[in-house]
Parts: C-alpha cells; structure tokens; sequence
C-alpha cells in the first residue's frame, strides 16, 4: 500500500508540473464543449432571407411578419421582382427566397388554396432542407390559424411534438458527443504516453527490476487518470448545464457510472498503445489516429449510424463509444434508468473487461 | 578462497532469431567484490546483465542471483538486487528529495526509515540545497550519483550497474567510484558494466566479453600479466583485435 501511494503521488506530481499536461487535460474539454455548443451546431439561426412581395395583402403583411418574428429568419430586404432573386442568391447574402404571388388573399379566400413559392440556395443541401423545413412549419402554422374552428370541412390535422427536445437543439446530441470524445481522448492520450515515457527515460527498466509489481504498475499508473477522468467529466457537465442548457434528467450516478467504465475502456487502450510504441510521439500519433477518427464518425453524434451502410453500422458496433453515447442519451435527456440501458451498460462492461484483459496480458509478455 | 558465491552463471545463453547476444557465458561472482564487467559496444553486456536482473528471459543455461534461480524466483531477486540503467533513470521532473522518497517508497521502506535515509543521503551527496530543487536542473555528474544512492536505497546484496559513467568527465567518475567503494566496504556486491579501461581497473576482478563470449576473466594485475600488458588497453586491444561485432 505504501508502495502504491508512493507511485501514485509519484504520477500527480508528473501530471501537474508538465503545462502541456494540463492543457490537454483541463482544457480540451472547456474548448470541445465550446466549440461544440457555440461555434459548431447544425441550428440555422438568424438565416438572411428575401421576400418578394407581389401580393401586399394583409395576409402576405402576416405572413412576412410571422417569419420575420422567429428566430430562425431575418428578412434582409423586401424585393419587387422575382428575377433580383437570382442576385441576392449570387451575392451570397441569402440562402432562401419567398414569393407570394399577386392577389395571395384573394385567391386563399375564394378558391380556398393558395401558392407561396419557396427558393433555397441548395449548394449546401443540409442548410437548404432544414431552412425550408424551417419556413414550411412557419407557414403551415400560420395556415391552421386562419381555419375557424367550426370549419366542418373533412380534414386530417398532424399535431406534432417533439419530445425529449422541443426545441430541437443541437447540444442534446454533441454534450453527450463531446463527453465520449473527451473521454476516450484523454484517457488513451495520457496512459500511453505517460507509460511510453517512462520506457524512454529508462525508468521503466528500473521499476520492473524493483519488486514492485508489475500489475501494480499499471493500476497506479491508472488510478490518477481515472480520477482526473471524472474531474474532467465533471467539468463538461457543470458547463453544458449551466452555459448550454442541458438537462440532466436521469441519474447522476448512473451516468458517472457509465462514464467510468468508459474511462477504463480508455485507459486499457492507451495500454495497449503504449506496449507498441517506444516513443512519446508515435504513441499521441497512435492514439489521435486510433481515437479521434472513429470516434467523431462513428459515434452517431455527427452523422447518423442509421443512414450508414452496414458494413459501417458494423465498425460502429464495436466502437464503446457508440453504446456510451447511446447510454448518455438516454439518462441525460430522457431520465431513463437501469432498467432500460442495463443491454448498453453490459455491452460496454464486456468490451472493457475485454481491452482490459488483453492489455494486462500484453504488458505481463514483454516483461519476458 | 572459500566465498560466499552471490551470482552464478552458468552457460547463460540469449538469442533474438539467429542472433546470439551472449553466447554460453559461465562465471561466479563472490559476495563483496566489485566485478566488471568488460567489453566493446555489442558485445553482449547488457543482455546479460538484463538476464541477471530478470528483466529479460535466457534462452537458456542456468543463473543464479543471491541463492535464487532466475527462472523460478524472479521475485526474490528482485528484493535482493538493486539496478540503474544505462539511461538515466530518476525522474527529472520530481525533486532531489521526492525522487529518493519515491523510490524509497516502491522499495518498501518504512516511513520513518525513508526520511532518515532521505536526510542522510542528501548529506552525504552534498545536496542539501539542491534538495527542493528538480532533478533535471542537475548537472549530470550529480544526477548519477543521485541515481546510484537511490539504486542501493534498500541496502541491497548485489547493485547492478550499466554503463554508470558514461559522458561524465574524470574527476566526477572518480568520485563516483569513492561512493562504489563506500557501497563495497559496506558489504554490497557491485556488477559493473563499462567500457572505460582506466575504470576496469578500479574492479576487484574484470570479465572481458567479445562478440557474445567471456574472454577473460580474472584481476586486473593478472591480466595484465598474462598478456604481457602494462595497462588495461593494451589487455583489451589484445582480446578483442578479432571482434566481429561492431558498435550497437
């Protein structure tokens, strides 16, 4: 025991005097959390707009009033020819055009239809689709407002909701994102290099010689950045609970519950990393490469597993950090419990006992 | 001579493929004596001092380190051996003092007995005011010494020693053979790799190794007279002129 503490001590006092350390750990995850709650979100908000008004009827004036009101749109200028369209387009300024057709009212109120022209800049098509989707709901709204309620008219009315997220946001699907990425990345990061290090300093020579235990060395090799793991996860959720509005609906144990097996799944790696590599360098390279690519694709927080071909679904299946993410959800914003990720949970517990078992063996074989 | 025998060798053998690092190396050393242990870069030194420490696995032969046998009881060897390796093995950044704690700590001594050795050992170094300072602020000469202390911090029968002078000038290597002394005088056996031959023959008795085989072994005044030299050079030169291998 005595020896273990010493180890331990040994491995924070390396951790806080190295400033690059540090960095990487305490300041990854305040720029990863940044970055993906401010700068990098698939909400359009505030999207340049033209309207070319043929109509000028009240319910056009409406109209244009209901989307300038929302916070999706601002309507840069109001045109009076549909052919200024194609420059405002050109011009870069705008990425979606509104024409209402001359005598819009009227031909509402007698024919009981009417046209309004929707034109997205679709050189980028996700921009394009969500911005119309965007303008589409507006004026369907709009539309379900003018239908008195007596109206005895045959008529199916979708009510929409969008639960666990009404608002739609973003950040519900890159915290949990970002958690996963943060985790794996900083545990793999560190256990290998910090182990790798020791193997070029000529350190680890020493300490095999001495009687210390093997075994033990990687478990107090472990157990700081365990810990400095969970200060760091603490750090995502104090601020994208307070900065970013994210719930945490769920048990708080249970995610740090699932968190630290993650994060043993993280250190058994850089373990495994580190037994391939002799070098600091080459083991970042290795972790970044074996870490940061699967992760940020195959996650499912920046592009839906769902719409991927199967042998991609597959690779997926066997990342952790996709049935992390799939946990996290589930507890953070729809609250669920044990109950209903008990399969997740177990998933990611056989992958960790797995990597584990591998990478303890693997480190037993070069003391040969 | 009836001696305590503190490590035995016999035909100790390593091979990486078809490569023989050390080829059938049989030796004895006594409890008490400084042995060297002699030879060009890749002659095989260091495997087989890897081997002795249990850090590396003979392909085969047998060895034995203070009674216990490599293969079966690894453990105990390492109890009883003390190491520092060619590298330099402290950590540069943790101080003077907390590098001693540490290692101190992973050899099990008790908490009491490693702030008097703490204390002790930084006086005897002459460090007391480099003692908050880190290690790697240290000139090398320093940190060698330092790192050959904490190597023999749990009084250990047997310290092994590679290369532990290496790129350190003559006056600091001298003063690094008065701490060796100290350590022999209190009765603990020093294997020692080096190819400095002035340092060969500060030893009690030297093994020459060549391309993997001993060549030599015996006192340093015996060699000379057997090869008719007047220095250790010249007993070198004469046994290894043949040298196949070359360099690392």
């Amino acid at each position: 025991m005595k020896q273990f503490t010493a180890f331990v001590r040994k491995e924070f006092y390396h951790v806080f005097r190295d400033p690059k350390t540090l960095l990487l750990l305490f300041g990854m995850p305040i720029a990863q959390i940044i970055l993906f709650g401010f700068a990098l979100t698939n909400e359009i908000k505030n999207s340049k707009i033209v309207v070319v008004n043929y109509a000028q009827d009240e319910e056009a004036r409406q109209l244009i009033n209901k989307i300038e009101a929302s916070a999706n749109f601002e309507v840069a200028e109001q045109l009076m020819n549909h052919r200024e369209i194609e420059d405002a387009f050109k011009a870069g300024i705008i990425k979606l055009a509104i024409v209402f057709p001359n005598k819009f009212s009227q031909t509402l109120h007698h024919e009981g239809q009417a046209q309004i022209q929707i034109i997205a800049d679709a050189s980028d098509p996700n921009t394009a689709t969500t911005l119309s989707n965007y303008a589409q709901a507006i004026i369907r709204d709009y539309q379900s407002s003018l239908i008195p309620a007596e109206t005895k008219a045959l008529s199916i009315n979708t009510q929409v909701r969008m639960i666990y997220n009404p608002e739609l946001k973003g950040v519900y699907n890159f915290v949990p994102g970002v958690m996963a990425l943060v985790l794996l990345l900083v545990g793999v990061l560190m256990t290998s290099v910090s182990i790798v290090r020791e193997k070029e300093m000529g350190t680890m020579e020493v300490l095999l010689v001495s009687p210390f235990n093997p075994l033990l060395v990687i478990i107090s090799k472990a157990v700081p950045y365990f810990f400095l793991s969970l200060i760091n996860l603490t750090i995502i959720l104090v601020l994208s609970s307070t900065l970013m509005e994210m719930p945490i609906n769920g048990s708080l144990f249970l995610l740090y519950f699932a968190s630290a097996i993650l994060i043993i799944t993280a250190l058994s790696l850089g373990l495994l990393i580190s037994n391939s590599t002799d070098s600091q360098q080459a083991a970042m390279l290795i972790s970044l490469l074996v870490m940061l690519m699967p992760t940020l694709l195959f996650t499912g927080f920046l592009f839906p597993l769902e719409n991927m071909p199967w042998p991609l679904q597959l690779v997926a299946n066997i990342l952790p950090s996709k049935w992390y993410y799939i946990i996290v959800k589930s507890v953070m914003i729809k609250g669920l419990g044990w109950a209903s990720v008990w399969k997740e949970i177990l998933i990611l517990m056989g992958m960790t006992a797995f990597l584990l078992t591998l990478s303890v063996k693997k480190f037993k074989i070069r003391l040969a | 001579m009836q001696q305590e025998i503190v490590i035995s060798a016999h035909n100790l053998t390593k091979k990486f493929g078809d490569f023989v690092a050390t080829n059938q190396i049989t030796f004895e050393v006594y409890a008490g004596e400084i042995f060297g242990f002699l030879g060009a870069n890749g002659a095989g030194k260091t495997t087989a001092m890897k081997m002795l420490c249990g850090l590396s696995t003979p392909s085969s032969g047998e060895a034995t380190i203070a009674g216990f046998d490599v293969y079966k009881e690894p453990d105990k060897i390492k109890q009883n051996i003390g190491y520092m390796s060619q590298k330099f093995s402290l950590y540069e950044d943790l101080t003077v003092a907390e590098n001693i704690q540490f290692f101190g700590g992973i050899y099990g001594l008790k908490s009491k007995e490693l702030k008097a050795k703490t204390k002790e050992l930084i006086e005897t170094l002459g460090l007391t005011n480099e003692a908050h300072k880190l290690v790697g602020s240290l000139p090398i000469g320093w940190k060698q010494k330092l790192a050959f202390s904490v190597a023999i911090i749990h009084e250990p029968k047997i310290v092994f020693l590679d290369e532990p002078t290496g790129g350190v000038d003559p006056l600091t290597r001298r003063q690094f053979w008065d701490l060796i002394y100290a350590a022999s005088d209190r009765g603990i056996t020093i294997f020692v790799t080096t190819h400095y031959m002035d340092e060969a023959e500060y030893c009690d008795r030297i093994s020459m190794m060549v391309d993997g085989y001993i060549k030599a072994l015996d006192s340093p005044e015996n060699l000379k007279k057997a090869h008719g030299a007047s220095t250790m050079d010249e007993v070198f030169f004469n046994l290894a002129r043949g040298a196949q291998r070359q360099g690392d």
